[in-house]
């Protein structure tokens, strides 16, 4: 086993929280190069077509955009208090912590839904017949928008799964104030869903 | 079961969390407002920019790389270095066109 683990809870059971945390950067160091790799073409695409992306991003809704923002950010704050929580031996308060992200989280997507909806509702989808009748500018903005923001509602499912995860083994006390690892490892899939939509918030509802 | 641990337990005070969120706040409500009086060419500078300063705080206070092992943030300068040099590369491929 490996020579670096902070802690033993029994003489037989090794762990190595380091180990563990460093394997859930490198996870998310694939997750940055995915939608880094988004970000590119997205620039690209604008690069070449910035008056048609202008026109694209007035079609957003700033207002919903922004409540989202605040929606992540402060589950961002909650997700990470809730491992204070735990560390302070206060299971009560880091369950009603995590439940509150969950809450959160699945206000973002109630928003994510009547958003969509609404665009749907426009005909700017990929493959509309209006959208088409916009150019391909227009139409690179809106597959782009679909894609980007569907796949980071997509994180923030599986963030949430994560979250529920983990809650319930800090219900049954598997996890605790002197074994939190996995608490600190959703919470860092969490912010990540929080860091990307930092990016991608400006880049698709900003630009006026 | 034994509780020596190799460093201390950082256990990050509320305080702190309450701080950043607000910062984050503040930001957010100023790359909105920015929004808001139109500064052509710069206004992409100046949301990325302060996406960016959003971004550090949520990854040093929030991700704990400011107290964990340094490692750590060694790691996620080198990933958004070498991003950084995709994109500058990428651009002076386009824009030398």
């Amino acid at each position: 086993m490996s020579d670096h683990s902070t802690t033993q809870s029994h003489g037989l059971v090794h762990r190595d929280d380091e180990g563990s945390k460093l394997g859930m950067w490198l996870f998310i160091f694939t997750e940055i190069l995915l939608f880094g790799a988004l970000f590119l073409v997205y620039s690209v695409y604008r690069f070449k077509n910035q008056d048609a992306f202008h026109a694209a991003a007035l079609n957003l809704d700033t207002v919903i955009g922004t409540i989202n923002t605040v929606i992540l950010i402060v589950s961002s704050a909650t997700i990470a208090m809730s491992i204070s929580a735990l560390q302070q031996k206060n299971k009560k308060l880091a369950i009603t912590l995590m439940v509150i992200t969950l809450v959160l989280a699945f206000s973002f997507l109630v928003n994510k839904y009547f958003e969509w909806g609404a665009k749907f509702h426009h005909g700017l989808y990929p493959g509309a017949e209006h959208l088409i009748s916009l150019g391909s500018g227009q139409n690179q903005f809106f597959f782009l928008y679909f894609f980007m923001t569907g796949l980071h509602a997509f994180h923030v499912i599986v963030g949430m799964g994560f979250i529920i995860f983990v809650m319930r083994q800090v219900m049954r006390d598997e996890l605790t104030y002197n074994n939190y690892t996995r608490l600190e490892n959703a919470g860092l899939y969490w912010h990540l869903v929080d860091l990307i939509w930092i990016y991608l918030f400006p880049l698709f509802y900003l630009i006026h | 079961m034994s509780h020596d641990t190799h460093e201390e337990v950082h256990i990050t005070p509320y305080k702190t969390y309450y701080i950043i969120l607000g910062l984050l706040l503040v930001l957010t409500a100023i790359t909105v407002g920015v929004t808001l009086i139109h500064l052509g060419t710069f206004s992409v500078a100046v949301a990325l920019f302060v996406a960016t300063i959003k971004g550090s705080l949520v990854l040093l206070y929030f991700m704990h790389l400011k107290f964990d092992n340094k490692l750590f943030l060694a790691l996620v300068a080198i990933v958004f270095a070498v991003y950084t040099a995709v994109i500058a590369i990428t651009f002076i491929d386009y824009l030398s066109r």
